[in-house]
């Protein structure tokens, strides 16, 4: 009965573990075939490389945007919707939404929305004195906003996931805490940061957990909104669009890309372990 | 106040409730905006797509029934449709297995292998990817349901998913059927399924979510247009028609209905769903 499972995991994800670590040390053509071995050292080299630090680094960057930002937007949507309103259930839907969104679909709306020739964002007159780029040459196209336009999409698709977890962690809440607080004479304000917060942590630690993770492995809006230029800085060339996007050097050599690819994979590893520490250290409340 | 079921200070009223109406509907507009001018585009009339009026003036569908044509988005979804279906099934399937094998089944050596199968959890898909294009193409499969289909027919998510639900099912329920002569798969399909129902629903619901959803392997996997996936296919759309750009609006509104449709429907398991892993991929 476990052979079906074990098949598949053995060929196709443990295997090509494997594989491309042996993979890593050679230099091939795109089909892993025709491969010199260099050696390990092709490990250190890739890694000490202009190209693997820059991805890196942006890789990083993008993160520190979209997750402190998705989870800032997405508690703050979900808390103002935590209220008995006629009609909230509409505004939780609208709020949900993002989520039906895949990446591609995401990324193409985004793409129309900020592309300076037919955009819309583009052509509003006010935004477009105040700044100038949003037009010329737009915020894909400009170096220094590429990564943060990226970004802001990837934090509106991710929303609705955000909002919905957030949304089913305040409902775990006991009211009476929220009571008790009130008779102590705790204002809104505090009661967010002395009640609201602090439960929410096993919550918020699982939403940080996902959105770090998926901001570490996003490829889809690099490849459909900058094919990870605008060129020649590469500014949204992250690690994972280094060792997939069709305009990376490295695709066309098997053995770069097993090399950088395990790199991807020993960083999200040790992301993995930071945050399963976190994890283990925080997540257990009450009971 | 205090014996209403409603908590006091979750009740917003008078002119508080006004401001948290504006204030929720102005977001509301942010959050939709997005969708609203990709949805407005794409019903507008090919010569009107580059006036960037915010309430169109005239309407057409011309442009979804060339996206469905030229753009072959009919094509698309019916092949997405095909390899999440297979692979939801495959999982589901693979997942029950393997899970009641870990948990109702003792071998030797049971515990080091489930161990191996959560480690594979570890290994992000785009660390493997590489190697898997190139034994998907040594096996001739670039181009076919069998390339985007199979890696990814077991998964150790759902295994671990399954198995903390059948290790509630009590122990004497397994013994009683063993003394009534019933035999694994028997237990499995009579007792085990049944009783454990909702969870392969969220089971189910998070794998054609995730495999719809899929962006990188289907356009590693397909170079032509025959089999594309939605995502994958939104991909070459643009590539090819960036000059009517239209066409890629129209494409995008369609490729975005049948998962919003989806999720109308399941809202309930989504919940479950998204707090027993993440969704996209």
């Amino acid at each position: 009965m476990l052979a079906p499972s074990a098949v598949i995991l053995g060929t196709f994800i443990i295997y090509p573990l494997i594989r491309a670590i042996w993979l890593g040390r050679q230099r091939c053509n795109p089909q892993g075939k025709n491969c010199d071995t260099t050696g390990w050292g092709q490990y250190t080299d890739v890694w000490r490389s202009e190209e693997f630090q820059q991805a890196i680094w942006v890789t990083i960057k993008f993160t520190l945007i979209v997750v402190p930002l998705g989870v800032a937007l997405g508690v703050g949507l979900a808390v103002l919707a935590d209220k008995y309103l006629g009609g909230i259930g509409v505004f939780r839907a609208i709020f949900s939404s993002t989520v039906a969104t895949s990446v591609a679909v995401a990324s193409l709306m985004w793409f129309f929305l900020l592309e300076p020739s037919l955009g819309v964002v583009a052509n509003i007159g006010w935004i477009n004195d105040l700044f100038p780029v949003v037009k010329e040459p737009g915020l894909l196209n400009d170096p220094g906003t590429a990564l943060g336009s990226v970004a802001l999409s990837s934090v509106w698709a991710g929303l609705g996931f955000t909002f919905i977890l957030v949304t089913a962690g305040l409902q775990g809440i006991p009211a009476d805490l929220h009571e008790a607080a009130t008779i102590d004479g705790a204002g809104g304000t505090r009661r967010f940061w002395n009640v609201t917060l602090p439960l929410l942590g096993p919550t918020l630690l699982f939403v940080v957990v996902v959105l770090t993770t998926r901001a570490f492995q996003a490829y889809g809006e690099m490849d459909l909104l900058t094919s990870g230029g605008p060129a020649p800085q590469d500014s949204t060339t992250t690690v994972t669009y280094l060792v997939y996007g069709d305009t990376s050097e490295v695709r066309s050599d098997g053995g770069l890309q097993a090399t950088t690819a395990v790199w991807l994979f020993v960083v999200l590893m040790g992301l993995a372990l930071v945050q399963l520490r976190g994890l283990g250290r925080r997540v257990h409340y009450g009971n | 106040m205090a014996t209403s079921a409603v908590p006091a200070m979750n009740r917003v009223t008078g002119w508080r409730a006004v401001g948290r109406y504006g204030l929720l509907i102005a977001l509301s507009a942010l959050v939709l905006f997005p969708i609203y001018t990709t949805v407005i585009a794409a019903f507008k009339p090919a010569d009107k797509v580059l006036d960037n009026r915010l309430v169109p003036d005239s309407f057409t569908l011309d442009i979804f029934r060339d996206a469905w044509t030229e753009g072959r988005l009919g094509r698309f979804l019916l092949n997405s449709l095909v390899v999440a279906v297979v692979v939801t099934v495959a999982q589901v399937i693979t997942s029950v297995l393997s899970a009641y094998s870990f948990s109702l089944i003792e071998f030797p050596g049971r515990n080091v292998l489930f161990l191996l199968f959560l480690a594979t959890l570890l290994v992000p898909l785009e660390a493997t990817l590489v190697v898997n294009r190139q034994t998907i193409d040594s096996l001739g499969w670039l181009n076919s349901y069998q390339g985007l289909a199979v890696p990814f027919l077991a998964t150790a998510f759902g295994t671990f998913l399954m198995r903390q639900v059948f290790l509630t099912l009590p122990r004497d329920m397994r013994d009683a059927a063993t003394i009534d002569g019933v035999g694994h798969l028997g237990f499995l399909r009579h007792v085990a399924v049944p009783l454990v129902r909702p969870t392969i629903g969220a089971l189910a619901l998070f794998s054609f979510l995730s495999t719809w959803n899929m962006y990188l392997w289907p356009t590693l996997v397909t170079t032509e247009e025959d089999f594309g996936t939605v995502q994958s296919g939104l991909k070459l759309l643009k590539s090819r028609a960036l000059d009517t750009p239209n066409l890629v609006i129209a494409g995008t509104v369609i490729a975005a209905i049948p998962i919003f449709l989806v999720l109308l429907i399941f809202q309930r398991q989504l919940v479950r769903g998204l707090t027993a892993g993440a969704v996209k991929g």
